[in-house]
């Protein structure tokens, strides 16, 4: 008897100290660990989630279906250069996620079919209309996500945040979790940004340009477009230059009219950073250096169009359009624009890391300020000692000593509870600690159950032992049952449940299952110990 | 031994019409709250419904009355406003809205960094949910909840016997609605947190009423020849001192998160106590007398 009794201490003790070693990195005791402890043992510990810490929890949309469009008019594109290599007659346009070629002769369509087998016709008359295989579309819709999933994550890297985790969710969606950042706001616009770089040639010689007015309005530029739509020359369109007139703060658009097709994308860059313009202005600028090819590029639109004026567009939006004054070889350029440092900055970081293959569209911001965070854990902290407090005291208050071994199974729950989330480098949200509080709350109930049915079998005059011993049998079984219906739920919930449910349902089933463990064989080691002494006639129940 | 309750014999079953009645009421009105919120008609909050919340600390008290004035002024349309004085918060919810998700905290902010520049303030967090969100977390926490109950029908059936499986489904379901319908009355707002304690509720009444499932499985070996309805009433008086000293821990605990837990944890803390009243009460009227009520059919069936 009493050696069965010492090997159950042992197994006790040995967990206790399993997760007090997992749960050692979230004490203070951690950092005056030796150094072979903080490499070898367990250094991770518990997170706390974004409600509890702080930061950022942001879901974005990949616009896949753009990305499509994209690819579509590069493929137009590219068909317009073979159908003139071939000497074809047939003229091909894009709109969309459809390309059409003005003549369905079977030349034209050989042509295109053999090219791009991605292109499933969708309508056949005397011109013929295209669209890329649903199949190959969702390939690039993936491929998209993908891309944008690295890019984001380039984006993050470089603006320098600890431990953030991003991840796909679902076939289109993002999910970026920042912890504890400072700055929210930019941090989105970062991620946010699609930062297609485009050098556009403008088109100021067609006669409309002379005729759009010389600045507009923050809103008025829809209207612009409205007026203008009939008159712009094919393969020409309006964007719009926004100017901050750096006294009074007020913001005014220019309408430009440029050519559509971009001389030369930001895919060919190198190198981007943050200059300050010290000889005049004092105001920072981005310079960008492209790579050979880009270089080469660069050198050939800048000599065929001297004394034109170039747009550096980024995302839809003109930065500014100087003249050409002469051929740029060496590839070296700048983007100046009426920014503030951290804008520049912020631009350097998104240029360098690329553009995203489509726009992404933010689905859900949560952003914890980092002050509600600490209220939060001190309020819960305070609840939960105060609580456990009652209910520890409650506990000795109505069964004794055995409220006592009942407050002491309630301590090692909590103990081994808080080792297993560790152990699994789990994350602790405020759901969890709801979890955690209904797990307490049965590992209570287990103990209540336990002692009613003692105090019955002692009422029906049996010796304490005996009475601990079928008491405990009889409770078993309703124990077990109660444990197990919450554990169906909780398994649910963690399998079909989404964000804070999940934290939900892990603290929960982790506190379920340990407390199997502490109520069966924690508090029966104690009783057991107590009634070893030989001559026990009364129990403090 | 301190006992609370000593050798009780009171006649539960007997009254199950009262609570038959009781509880009626109660569904309904949880069931009106369910159908309100699948419609999206009820105090949903932004989680579900989509939209934009922001909860601003200031340095020194605010006017709620100063805050609306300047929203209005500002042009921000469909809001509300709830403050704690105590601690110079103001939360602001604006709801779905047809801007692009980010404008809405922006404009609420700059509105209020001018109009209120003596009174410096801290964000203290913002949550925007676009519109797809809202309805897709809600279609999930839906699912979740129907299934887990369907685990539970099963388990139960298999441990003791159908009729006892739809007892205790039908007592859970009875408690959540319960519980839903009284937030929905009270104009409280309905949430990803809610949800969270209404799952916390559910678990914590199906604990109580396989307790007593237990204990009237184990009475009926022995009490063979009595009416199940003996045995019921002797089977709750039995466990009953436990029932009350788990629902009175349960409670001290809600209680101190309720007091002191912050204002996050208010509203969750407020529904499991009700919870917890509520799912005592069912284990006890609900759960046995629905086993009560299907057991008479079948044996009137077969005569």
């Amino acid at each position: 008897m009493k050696k069965k009794i010492l090997w159950r201490f042992i197994l006790i003790g040995a967990t206790v100290l399993l997760a007090a070693i997992f749960f050692l990195p979230n004490t203070p005791l951690f950092k005056n660990m030796p150094e072979w402890w903080k490499k070898d043992m367990p250094d991770k510990g518990i997170t706390l989630g974004l409600d509890l810490q702080g930061g950022i929890h942001l879901v974005f949309e990949v616009e896949g279906d753009k990305a499509v469009e994209i690819t579509t008019e590069r493929i137009a594109q590219s068909l317009r250069d073979i159908i003139s290599k071939k000497k074809l007659n047939a003229e091909i346009t894009s709109k969309g996620l459809l390309i059409t070629a003005s003549s369905s002769s079977m030349e034209v369509r050989k042509a295109i079919e053999d090219s791009y087998p991605i292109l499933m016709p969708v309508e056949t008359g005397a011109t013929i209309t295209y669209k890329i295989s649903d199949k190959e579309a969702n390939r690039i819709k993936d491929s998209a996500a993908d891309q944008a999933l690295e890019t984001i994550r380039n984006r993050i890297d470089q603006f320098g945040v600890a431990e953030p985790t991003i991840h796909r969710q679902g076939t289109n969606e993002i999910v970026v979790q920042l912890p504890g950042i400072k700055d929210p706001k930019r941090a989105i616009e970062i991620i946010g940004k699609t930062a297609q770089l485009e050098f556009k040639i403008v088109d100021d010689a067609a006669p409309v340009a002379a005729e759009m007015p010389a600045t507009v309005a923050p809103g008025e530029e829809e209207a612009v477009l409205k007026q203008f739509a009939e008159k712009i020359p094919a393969g020409d369109e309006i964007l719009f230059e926004k100017r901050v007139n750096r006294e009074t703060g007020v913001v005014r658009k220019i309408p430009i009219l440029l050519k559509k097709q971009a001389a030369l994308t930001g895919d060919l860059l190198k190198e981007a950073k943050v200059n300050i313009d010290s000889s005049r202005t004092g105001y920072p600028y981005v310079s960008i250096s492209f790579n050979d090819a880009g270089a080469k590029l660069f050198d050939e639109v800048t000599a065929a169009n001297i004394k034109k004026r170039l747009a550096i567009v980024l995302d839809n939006t003109i930065y500014s359009a100087p003249e050409i004054k002469e051929r740029i070889s060496g590839g070296n350029a700048q983007i100046s624009g009426s920014f503030s440092m951290d804008e520049a900055k912020d631009l350097t970081i998104v240029l360098k890391a690329g553009a995203l293959p489509a726009p992404v569209k933010m689905l859900q911001n949560i952003t914890v300020g980092p002050s509600l965070g600490t209220d939060s854990i001190e309020a819960g902290k305070m609840a939960g000692i105060i609580g456990t407090l009652l209910v520890v005291v409650f506990m000795i208050v109505y069964y004794r000593l055995s409220g006592v071994i009942a407050d002491f199974a309630l301590l090692l729950n909590i103990i081994l509870l808080l080792g297993a989330m560790a152990s699994l480098n789990a994350t602790l949200t405020m759901p969890g600690i709801a979890g955690i509080i209904l797990a307490i709350g049965m590992a209570v109930d287990s103990n209540v159950l336990m002692f009613e049915r003692i105090r019955d079998e002692l009422r029906a005059g049996k010796t304490p032992r005996v009475a601990v011993d079928s008491g405990y049998n009889k409770a078993f079984w309703t124990i077990f049952d109660s444990h197990v219906t919450t554990l169906i739920t909780a398994a649910v919930l963690f399998q079909f449940g989404t964000g804070p449910i999940k934290g939900f349902a892990v603290t929960l089933s982790l506190g379920v299952a340990i407390n199997l463990f502490t109520a069966l064989v924690g508090t029966k080691t104690i009783f057991d110990l107590i009634l070893s002494r030989r001559d026990v006639r009364k129990l403090s129940i | 031994m301190l006992e609370l309750i000593k050798n009780t014999k009171i006649d539960f079953m007997g009254k199950r019409k009262i609570a038959f009645i009781f509880s009626g009421i109660l569904s309904i009105i949880g069931i009106i709250a369910a159908i309100q919120i699948a419609t999206g008609k009820a105090n949903l909050g932004i989680d579900f419904a989509g939209g934009t919340s922001i909860q601003l600390k200031f340095e020194k008290p605010v006017v709620l009355h100063d805050v609306r004035k300047a929203l209005e002024d500002g042009g921000v349309k469909d809001f509300d406003l709830q403050d704690l004085p105590t601690v110079n918060k103001v939360l602001i919810r604006v709801k779905k809205t047809e801007q692009k998700l980010g404008q809405t905290s922006d404009v609420v902010t700059g509105i209020l960094s001018q109009k209120f520049s003596d009174n410096k303030y801290v964000v203290d967090s913002t949550t925007e949910i676009g519109p797809k969100v809202g309805g897709k977390l809600r279609a999930d926490a839906a699912k979740a909840i129907g299934v887990a109950v369907l685990g539970i029908l099963i388990y139960v059936a298999f441990r003791f016997q159908f009729n006892f499986g739809v007892g205790a489904t039908i007592a859970t379901f009875h408690d959540v609605l319960a519980v839903l319908g009284v937030f929905y009355v009270l104009g409280h707002e309905i949430n990803l947190i809610l949800v969270t304690a209404l799952l916390t509720i559910a678990g914590y009444s199906l604990t109580d009423t396989v307790v007593v499932f237990d204990r009237i499985r184990e009475n009926m070996k022995t009490m063979h020849k009595e009416p199940l309805e003996r045995i019921m009433n002797v089977s709750i008086n039995e466990v009953l001192s436990r029932t009350i000293i788990t629902s009175v821990t349960v409670v001290l605990t809600s209680a101190a998160l309720f007091f002191f837990g912050g204002e996050v944890i208010h509203d969750f803390s407020l529904a499991i106590i009700m919870g917890v009243v509520i799912g005592t009460y069912s284990s006890i009227f609900i759960a046995n007398p629905i086993v009560l009520v299907l057991r008479k059919k079948k044996a009137f069936a077969k005569r």
